[in-house]
């Protein structure tokens, strides 16, 4: 009975769905977006070790410390990273007297003694300011368009810091025939729509001046900012690569003496024949 | 409940014995996991993810509850506060990313464990209520994982969230009121998270509940293992310790030694980067997917694109996708040979090695977005799947023609290792052990 019923009901989804798949699909529209989109190209970060692999690696200070230069130059216009403390800063290699100066810059919204709102200096407990009061703020300046907050920016794109490395050096002038770019809008094939409301930031090598001799160009502001951004998303990641190295070297250890163990307890079993 | 020759608890010391008159839990650990549950001599690999499936369990509740203390179940700062845990609690990552990566590896180990009891019969009787409460284990699971992925409220939360509940207003009449009152309004908001928080804090305890019903449930007849056969006599067993302590804990440590690797070298590796996007109820992303353990059922789900005998699609889908789980409840009645294990069924081995492959690219289906060739290839294996089980299975059962079956465990032991060079016909299916 059980068997005949699973028969019937079998048979019903069998038949139901197959006569689906043998229904006539629409001629898929071509679509000019995806043939467009291009994926990042793979960069050799310096966190993320030998071989790229993620495994061992740790940042670079210097490389953070200057993204962290093209972060507050050029993204900060309209980006902010609200995640981030002052003091987190401390993780690029700046002192304390460096990090109450690098604060002291910002202006935070504060009260003043009769309750009215002020400003005040920030503090290394401080996080990074907004940069727009509220997102309709920040839509009405920017034509409409939103620019995220980039703290998680790296994680919460697929390809990460490759990912944004080819954004910011992807624009192109040279728009495919018969595609549609409106006035305001950037030609880009490494965004998901190919075109992005953010125009070009990083325009002309030079446009940042390192101090540290490093070269002045587009794509070495974009590989360092990137770099910044993985550390801002991540703080944590180089702590969390020695912890794993640690932990794996000593579960290695563990297991091999497990093994052993195994081996001596299941001698008298396993008796070779 | 066990075998005659299972070995007895005896306390050792004065404490013990006053102990064991009251309250014998010595014991009763002794009997399950210790020296009193005789154990088939012959279990290989396979038989490490029910262990390793418990592991995972309270790895997942040992994080979750430290991860509660510091999680703010409210629509406006639940995102922060698991960014906070991120930055500023003390090895706060370090828990968050075993949680997260914990659910993944819990399906992992859960679907070998599921695979490896297909494979060997373990449904058969006299083992069918173990199975089926196996199977209401991965049901409560799935609704755990579940809520568990929307407390992040990330964007991939929210429209899981609205997508899944969605998945009830395709029932008729109540369908619509039913979401409503899942959600606790007309889309998931704070009254959506707040119960999901509850729900998912209480059920990994009842999972723990039936575990133990589910081990006690094993106790009765015993473990089967790879032959299928019965035991018979203590030839055949070995104390569960130390050996298959020693074993199991070998197992584990590759276990933890891969679970790091993830853990620490590739935490997101497995997760969808929208959901480091905090949700926004006015945005919808491109490409709603569920996590990569939901797949292959979310693919069954998208499968059934017609309206089929005055019934809509969207019905026909949702129907579909819980008939896909709880038609292996009646497993045990639907595959009615009594040869357990497959080493010796070789029609249905080769079944059971096409229906894996079948549940992989369904999940592969399910990953990607609803458009072709993944459609039609999952209405394909859709097909397959419900067939596998409710047509196929049953007849092969009953024409199938299977190979001998040894006399003893002790006896296909003998058979493998006695005369290795002999006997060279051993099934690739089955791993050396």
């Amino acid at each position: 009975m059980i068997r005949l019923g699973a028969l019937a009901v079998g048979l019903l989804f069998v038949v139901n769905v197959l006569w689906g798949a043998l229904q006539p699909r629409e001629a898929a529209a071509p679509d000019m977006t995806k043939e467009l989109h291009k994926h990042p190209h793979a960069i050799a970060w310096a966190h993320n070790g030998p071989g790229n692999l993620g495994i061992f690696g740790t940042f670079d200070r210097g490389q953070l410390q200057r993204g962290f230069q093209v972060y507050k130059e050029v993204c900060s216009a309209c980006h902010s990273i609200h995640r981030i403390a002052f003091r987190d800063l401390a993780d690029l290699g700046y002192n304390e007297a460096q990090i109450k100066a690098i604060a002291a810059e910002y202006e935070m919204p504060a009260l003043d003694n009769n309750g009215e709102p002020t400003t005040r200096k920030g503090t290394p407990a401080d996080k990074f300011p907004l940069i727009y009061p509220n997102e309709q703020a920040a839509r009405a300046a920017q034509n409409g368009a939103l620019p995220p907050d980039l703290s998680l920016i790296i994680k919460a794109r697929e390809g990460g810091a490759d990912y944004v490395h080819s954004l910011l050096t992807g624009y192109s002038d040279n728009v495919p025939k018969g595609w549609t770019k409106p006035d305001t809008l950037y030609y880009n094939p490494y965004f998901r729509s190919v075109n992005i409301a953010m125009p070009p930031p990083l325009s002309a090598d030079g446009q940042v001046a390192y101090t540290d001799g490093s070269p002045q160009t587009v794509d070495q502001y974009a590989k360092d900012v990137s770099a910044f951004l993985t550390w801002a998303s991540e703080p944590k990641l180089e702590n969390r690569k020695e912890t794993g190295v640690a932990a794996i070297i000593f579960l290695i250890i563990m297991t091999g003496l497990g093994y052993m163990s195994y081996r001596k307890v299941w001698a008298d079993v396993k008796k070779p024949a | 409940m066990s075998f005659p020759w299972a070995k007895q608890y005896q306390p050792t010391s004065a404490v013990g014995k006053w102990m064991d008159e009251r309250l014998p839990l010595t014991r009763f650990v002794f009997n399950a996991l210790g020296p009193g549950y005789p154990t088939p001599k012959n279990l290989n690999a396979f038989y490490n993810f029910g262990v390793l499936a418990g592991v995972a369990l309270v790895i997942q509740i040992i994080t979750g509850v430290v991860l509660a203390m510091h999680y703010a179940a409210n629509t406006g700062i639940a995102f922060d506060s698991v960014e906070h845990i991120m930055r500023d609690v003390n090895g706060g990552w370090m828990l968050r990313y075993m949680h997260a990566v914990g659910a993944s590896f819990f399906f992992g180990v859960v679907y070998i464990h599921i695979f490896r009891g297909l494979y060997y019969g373990s449904y058969k009787p006299p083992r069918e209520v173990l199975w089926m409460l196996g199977l209401v284990i991965f049901l409560l699971m799935m609704a755990t994982a579940f809520m568990g992925y929307v407390l992040v409220w990330g964007q991939m939360s929210f429209w899981g969230a609205q997508v899944i509940t969605g998945l009830f207003s395709a029932l008729p009449v109540v369908g619509t009121s039913i979401q409503t009152w899942l959600l606790g309004g007309f889309s998931p908001d704070n009254a959506t998270l707040n119960r999901f928080f509850s729900l998912h804090y209480l059920l990994p305890f009842v999972i723990f509940g039936v575990i133990i019903l589910h081990v006690w449930a094993l106790h009765i007849p015993g473990s089967n293992n790879p032959t299928g056969v019965d035991v018979k006599s203590e030839a055949d067993t070995v104390p569960f310790h130390p050996y298959y302590t020693a074993k199991d804990f070998v197992g584990l440590g590759v276990y933890l030694i891969i679970f790091s690797a993830f853990v620490f070298f590739m935490p997101n590796s497995l997760g969808e980067p929208d959901n480091y996007i905090p949700a926004n109820p006015l945005s919808t992303p491109p490409h709603i997917v569920p996590e990569w353990y939901f797949w292959p059922f979310y693919a069954i789900l998208r499968a059934f694109t017609t309206d089929f005998l005055g019934v809509p699609a969207k019905l026909w889908g949702v129907l579909a996708m819980f008939s896909s789980i709880l038609l292996l409840f009646l497993l045990p009645w639907l595959d009615t040979s009594p040869v357990r294990s497959n080493n010796y069924r070789p029609l249905s081995r080769l079944l059971f090695w096409v229906f894996v492959v079948v549940a992989v690219v369904l999940g592969v289906c399910g990953g990607k977005p609803a458009e072709e060739p993944w459609v039609r290839l999952s209405q394909v294996l859709t097909a397959y799947y419900f067939a596998h089980f409710l047509i196929i299975l049953p007849i092969v059962s009953k024409l199938e023609k299977t190979k001998p079956l040894p006399g003893s465990i002790s006896e296909a032991v003998l058979a493998k290792y006695g005369s290795k060079a002999a006997g060279g016909a051993a099934p690739a299916a089955q791993p050396a052990e």
